[in-house]
């Protein structure tokens, strides 16, 4: 694969595109996990995918332009999806898992309406659900490296916001922390790096990448930034190994990242237990 | 320069209600520098509903509450109260989060936005973790330890940021009853030997007595008001006059 990436544009953009996201999909990740959220990602994605049908069915029955890039339409969905949850929690505040499934719902609902005038399934949409390696653009990747940047400078500077505010939200607000101004930031770049994701592992594998390096890495992490670091270390496995399968054995990636992920976080309890005993 | 008689807390005539009767009534009370007071009543007396109003939480419908001087409305050092609070530990034990973590976070108001740990804080945190004794748990992960321990270290958290006043709302509640005297040991030393005004909140009267410098009841009205030495020479008859028929119950078990 070495010499093909160099031989390849479009197997360049899925490695590095796919390095980026094995950083900032377990990175917030991380957050997501410790409070206990991690359905968040899940109804995001299905948003997301709303977006995707909608600029599909825009570019079929009507004009296609920059701005109903589906990539970029995935993006405003999420990210308007990701107000509503915040507003529906607010509004259901001793219901606040209620607001996920809602949108998740919604999400779906919208996708089959705009799937289904827009006469259907075709590869394109197949290769958004699932991932492919050969549909990551240039611009695309330079989208996402733009979306890392904005993420990881992001979580640096609001490091000890976020951390106490997973920790002990009540402390958090006691001690005069913004807390609805932070949590709205971070769910925005949830929204951000969902998107970014769908192009590799698929709109319905995105949460995966988000939620097993962090549970495999939380079994035997100590303290919170060895946290962050074995998960960004599971992730990137995940998906480096993920793609390289996917190529050889001609498979789709996002199944084989996710799989991968999941046969780390096995191995990490057995070790667990083993070690245990 | 603060001298040894500034008072920390003060609060005068307050009364507070939630709808239509009065929870706290009438509250004078002084906190000097450098004193250890222990707030005891019954359960429903009022202590939480006094705590939030001195925590700027509720708003008394009368009185005022002056800390370190300043009306409570115009106050804005916040970071000089440390506060423990009842639930402290009721928090995910399956945090991925080190006692050093956890203590470090208590900096978080003080430092302020895109500001980071230097390394004089960085020794702040670690001494504040050795003056609650949790050194040699430094780097085990907080849901690891013990409830007492886990008091101890949100304690570390509170002290951390160099508060002149800790208020410690029933601290002791889920820490092991062979512990609550090392427990209270440990609160003496802050008190003694890094100054800080200890206000600790609490429905015990047995153990706590003997280690405040000062003792306020309250039961809506504040029943009593002075130095722990003249608390201890009440008889029972007159304790139970404040306690009510409660007395009786109080020294059991949690």
């Amino acid at each position: 694969m070495v010499e093909a990436i160099f031989q390849y544009e479009f197997l360049q953009n899925a490695f590095f595109t796919g390095v980026l996201i094995g950083i900032v999909a377990p990175l917030l990740g991380v957050f997501i996990v410790v409070r206990r959220l991690s359905l968040i990602a899940d109804a995001l994605s299905h948003v997301t995918l709303a977006g995707i049908a909608a600029s599909l069915l825009l570019e079929k029955k009507f004009i296609s332009s920059f701005l109903f890039n589906p990539f970029y339409m995935g993006m405003a969905f999420s990210v308007a999806g990701s107000l509503f949850i915040e507003k529906l929690r607010s509004v259901y505040k001793h219901y606040q898992e209620l607001a996920i499934p809602i949108i998740l719902s919604s999400g779906i609902g919208l996708s089959v309406i705009f799937i289904s005038m827009a006469d259907g399934f075709n590869t394109d949409l197949f290769s958004y659900l699932f991932g492919s390696v050969s549909a990551v653009s240039r611009s695309d990747l330079w989208t996402v490296l733009f979306i890392t940047l904005g993420v990881i400078v992001t979580i640096f500077l609001l490091y000890k916001e976020l951390f106490l505010l997973s920790f002990d939200e009540e402390h958090a607000v006691a001690s005069g922390i913004k807390a609805k101004t932070v949590h709205f930031i971070f769910i925005i770049l949830v929204a951000l790096v969902i998107a970014a994701s769908m192009r590799i592992v698929g709109i319905l594998l995105v949460s995966s990448l988000m939620t097993l390096p962090v549970a495999a890495s939380i079994r035997i992490a100590r303290g919170f930034k060895q946290t962050i670091v074995f998960s960004i270390l599971f992730g990137e496995l995940s998906v480096i190994l993920g793609l390289i399968f996917a190529y050889y054995l001609d498979l789709a990636p996002g199944g084989t990242i996710v799989m991968l992920a999941v046969l780390i976080l096995l191995l990490v309890i057995i070790w667990k237990k083993w070690r245990r005993s | 320069m603060m001298n040894e008689q500034e008072i920390v807390l003060k609060i005068e005539n307050l009364s507070f209600r939630y709808e239509k009767e009065n929870v706290l009534e009438d509250i004078n009370l002084s906190v000097p520098k450098g004193s250890f007071l222990g707030l005891v009543g019954p359960n429903g007396s009022g202590k939480s509903t006094l705590l939030k109003c001195i925590l700027g939480l509720l708003k008394p419908q009368t009185g005022t509450i002056y800390l370190f001087g300043t009306p409570i409305s115009e106050f804005k050092d916040w970071h000089r109260i440390g506060f423990v609070s009842q639930k402290a530990n009721s928090f995910n034990t399956g945090f991925p989060a080190t006692v050093y973590e956890v203590v470090a976070s208590g900096l978080t108001s003080k430092l302020g936005m895109f500001r980071f740990l230097s390394k004089k804080h960085r020794q702040a945190v670690i001494d504040a973790i050795e003056a609650v004794g949790m050194k040699p748990f430094i780097n085990r992960n907080i849901g690891e330890l013990s409830g007492g321990q886990q008091q101890r270290v949100f304690i570390a958290r509170a002290i951390v940021s160099h508060p002149d006043l800790l208020i410690l709302d029933e601290p002791t509640v889920g820490v092991d009853v062979h512990h609550v005297q090392n427990f209270y040991n440990m609160l003496d030393e802050l008190n003694r030997h890094l100054g800080i005004t200890l206000l600790l909140v609490t429905h015990d009267i047995g153990t706590i007595t003997e280690k405040v410098t000062h003792v306020a009841c309250l039961n809506k009205h504040l029943h009593f008001h002075g130095k722990a030495q003249e608390f201890a020479q009440l008889d029972s008859k007159e304790l139970s006059q404040f306690y009510g028929h409660h007395l009786h119950v109080l020294s059991h078990d949690h």
